[in-house]
């Protein structure tokens, strides 16, 4: 009786996924671009949060080494940066589900921060180097949607009955 | 966590020395085409819209202009011809070789945001279309970048000021070689190496130098803008601004030199696409 509804609840977290991808290429105006929340780590956190016995390390380094290709940046960057945080989020999952909201958007800043601080590095290592301090403004923003996107995540695995 | 740890690290290191990933990269890049595809189509459909629904003014004025553009390269062309012929001539006399032309094929970009870190577009023509890794790219206006990842259907392209990109170049005034380098600033070009006693001076035309063998000879890039002679240091530097219009162009130009033709002119280009044209180097 368990399977079928986890085979379903692993629809609806691939569809996030998927729409999280889409989000992170759409379009926007060149003004706004650099203050694009970055879609794919925070889906992927709240599922890491939500159900860590089925979004792992390995979901986190296949999302980030499709980011990769999707964005044009190096073969890896974002694999491993994503990897990274999936690793500290399934360690921490149990204290942080039961922080309030804006305590969770702190812990998720702090995650969003290591994750731009990895590819900060991956890229300085291969010589082109950010020069702008835009490239940190993400985490910041990602973090002060984390709230909604919670909620609204929330809504959707209550509505599809994913479970753990 | 430590596999893929080392995986990743491994990738990374592979991706920056060679391209044996270039296999990986073009699998995901072509799993992952619809969802680019569905990213430019919103922008897609409302220019569809804004075309269908134009005014009929907007519409004539718009062929007027082009008609007359278009006579205007037409006689411009005429002259170009005989130019071609005679300097063909000069050559054989000199003895030596003439590129005759080059096939070009129009493609169009997608409207999907990628790195904004990195100069990079991508565009609607791939390997289907006989687009190759390291095919130079255009605009109306001067050289773009070149090809850098390809699937079936899009080709990436990075562009001439991305901080990795570095071309040959030619002072088109006095014939001086040199190299220009990205910024990673869309707006400007750098040119590290030149001699103290470079003849250069400000508005100087770049163009391809051949040199290299990616990029054919003669089209041009940039345009001297700034230079700094400081009798202190090894080199004068100079700053230039493309020609090309890397942030503003829709439509791209790819180019199959002579000697590169031998391979893609068997593909016949898709039917969507306007017929290669001859483009007269």
């Amino acid at each position: 009786m368990l399977m079928p509804s986890k085979q379903g609840g692993g629809g609806v977290i691939l569809l996030t996924l998927i729409i999280a991808l889409y989000l992170a290429i759409l379009p926007i105006p060149a003004w706004a671009a650099g203050f694009r929340p970055p879609w794919a780590s925070l889906v992927l956190i709240y599922w890491c949060l939500a159900t860590p016995e089925r979004v792992g390390v390995l979901t986190a380094w296949v999302l980030g080494l499709t980011l990769d290709s999707l964005t044009g940046s190096l073969l890896g960057e974002n694999a491993l940066s994503l990897a990274i945080v999936a690793y500290i989020c399934l360690h921490i999952f149990n204290r942080v589900r039961v922080f309030p909201l804006w305590q969770q958007a702190l812990i998720v800043f702090s995650l969003l921060l290591l994750q731009y601080m990895a590819s900060f590095w991956v890229r300085s290592s291969l010589g082109h180097m950010p020069t702008t301090f835009l490239f940190w403004v993400p985490p910041l923003v990602g973090a002060l949607i984390w709230p909604w996107l919670f909620i609204v995540l929330r809504d959707t695995r209550r509505r599809f009955n994913v479970v753990r | 966590m430590v596999i893929v740890t080392v995986l990743s690290l491994v990738l990374l290191n592979i991706e920056r020395r060679d391209n044996y990933l270039e296999i990986v990269r073009t699998g995901i890049s072509t799993l992952t085409y619809p969802l680019q595809f569905l990213a430019d189509l919103p922008s897609r459909i409302s220019g569809f819209l804004s075309e269908t629904f134009a005014s009929r003014d907007l519409m004539l004025g718009e062929i007027e202009k082009t008609r007359q553009e278009n006579s205007l390269l037409q006689a411009r062309l005429q002259k170009f011809d005989a130019l071609e012929m005679e300097n063909m001539r000069l050559r054989s006399l000199l003895g030596s070789s003439y590129k005759l032309s080059d096939q070009i094929l129009v493609s169009e970009l997608m409207q999907v945001d990628l790195d904004p870190f990195r100069h990079q577009i991508l565009i609607n023509k791939g390997s289907q279309a006989g687009v190759y890794v390291g095919q130079p790219a255009l605009d109306a206006h001067g050289v773009m970048g070149q090809v850098i990842h390809i699937t079936p259907w899009s080709a990436s392209v990075l562009l001439i000021t991305d901080s990795s990109h570095t071309m040959p170049v030619q002072v088109n005034r006095t014939g001086l070689r040199t190299i220009a380098v990205g910024t990673g600033d869309i707006s400007s070009l750098r040119l590290p190496f030149l001699p103290n006693n470079a003849d250069i001076q400000e508005g100087d035309l770049l163009v391809t130098s051949g040199l290299g063998g990616r990029f054919p000879a003669g089209y041009p890039v940039a345009a001297i803008d700034k230079i700094e002679r400081n009798p202190g240091a090894h080199f004068t530097e100079a700053t230039a601004t493309p020609r090309a219009f890397l942030d503003r162009t829709r439509e791209v130009l790819l180019v199959w030199t002579a000697s590169t033709t031998g391979q893609p002119a068997k593909e016949a280009p898709p039917a969507s696409a306007p017929t290669p044209t001859k483009g007269e180097n």
